[in-house]
């Protein structure tokens, strides 16, 4: 079902475009030069952070942090082998994939810890690389309260991630 | 404040490389770390271009004005200040976040984040449209359904319910704590 929605989104919107009598195919060239100058203009921006991000996943300080941060999150229910996503994910989304693929992996795809580590996955964002491109794109310097905003809301994605599993269980 | 964020990324790297012996690994991720930054932008300029060109068709044919006035009243009431286009940006940041397509809803998001920059510079708006794109407001998480699947779930998207009921818990947290902060920042200023 989920499968035709995206192929039938692009169908749909071309053909209300020739309904409404749009120069479709002029229009989504100039739609996608848009896209393509946003995406080359954000490589610097990823350049640097992803370059940090590799850097401290080699270290082992993302690992290192996930073991002493452990007995916290037991107490906010979420389980020992996701604390490490929950360091990961707010840094790098491939990165979260890849964890969180190692977990399902390890511990089964319908197990607790697997559908647990989904549901992190799914329900939060990658806050500090999309805090990064907004503050970059803007040169925004002083950000206030925003990062301690997305930390709260990010900490509520994953405990409540545990919560909503147990609960449709 | 991103500036000492990245310096200290790459500080604590360095000094728990050097603590563990991992520094050749280190040095190797320096390289990985570029050459996956040009990999990911090569992708999204295939997947930005395409669904920049497929809401330019929708914004052209209507569909995102629809879909603007629908959305109009929460709209109002979490951007007050911001202008119709702002608002119209935002709503078709919101929509391509539903689909699960965050790299279509940057570009928007980018365009609603100048807009409100412009008018109102860093206010108390624009850093709640930052935190509303922190959390993820998803309907159909395809990148994790697909990795489900492809780990041989039963149903790989029956974890939807649950990932609806964590993303609204995320939300509600990211609106209730921004409108806190602000207050308890403004109210440490003035005394």
């Amino acid at each position: 079902m989920t499968a035709i929605l995206i192929p039938a989104i692009l169908v749909m919107t071309a053909i209300t475009a020739l309904v409404h009598d749009v120069d479709v195919f002029g229009c989504f060239l100039t739609g996608a030069q848009k896209g393509i100058q946003t995406a080359v203009r954000l490589l610097p921006t990823l350049l640097a952070l992803l370059t940090a991000i590799a850097m401290l996943r080699a270290s082992g300080a993302i690992d290192l942090a996930g073991k002493a941060l452990q007995p916290v999150f037991s107490v906010l229910g979420i389980p020992g082998e996701c604390a490490v996503l929950v360091l990961l994910k707010p840094f790098s989304g491939s990165g979260g994939l890849a964890l969180g693929n190692e977990l399902m992996k390890s511990c089964g795809a319908d197990s607790y810890v697997g559908r647990v580590a989904a549901v992190m996955l799914g329900a939060s964002e990658t806050s500090f690389y999309t805090i990064g491109i907004y503050t970059g794109h803007l040169s925004l310097r002083r950000t206030r309260w925003l990062i301690p905003a997305a930390m709260t809301a990010d900490l509520a994605a994953f405990a409540a991630a545990g919560f909503f599993v147990r609960l449709l269980e | 404040m991103i500036s000492y964020v990245w310096t200290g990324l790459m500080v604590i790297a360095c000094v728990t490389a050097v603590c563990q012996g991992r520094t050749e690994a280190l040095a190797a991720a320096v390289t990985d770390g570029a050459a996956d930054a040009v990999t990911l932008c090569l992708t999204m300029i295939g997947l930005l271009g395409l669904w920049s060109g497929v809401m330019e068709l929708m914004e052209q044919a209507g569909i995102t004005r629809g879909i603007t006035k629908l959305m109009m009243p929460i709209l109002s009431g979490l951007f007050p200040s911001a202008n119709h286009s702002a608002k119209q940006y935002i709503a078709s940041n919101i929509t391509a976040n539903l689909l699960g397509l965050s790299n279509a809803a940057t570009p928007f998001g980018l365009l609603a984040a100048e807009e409100m920059h412009r008018t109102q510079g860093d206010s108390d708006e624009l850093l709640r449209f930052l935190v509303l794109n922190t959390t993820s407001i998803q309907l159909i998480p395809t990148t994790v359904a697909a990795v489900r699947a492809a780990l041989g779930a039963k149903n790989p998207f029956d974890i939807m319910p649950a990932v609806w009921g964590a993303s609204a818990v995320s939300v509600t947290a990211g609106l209730l704590s921004s409108v806190l902060l602000s207050k308890v920042m403004r109210w440490g200023k003035q005394r």
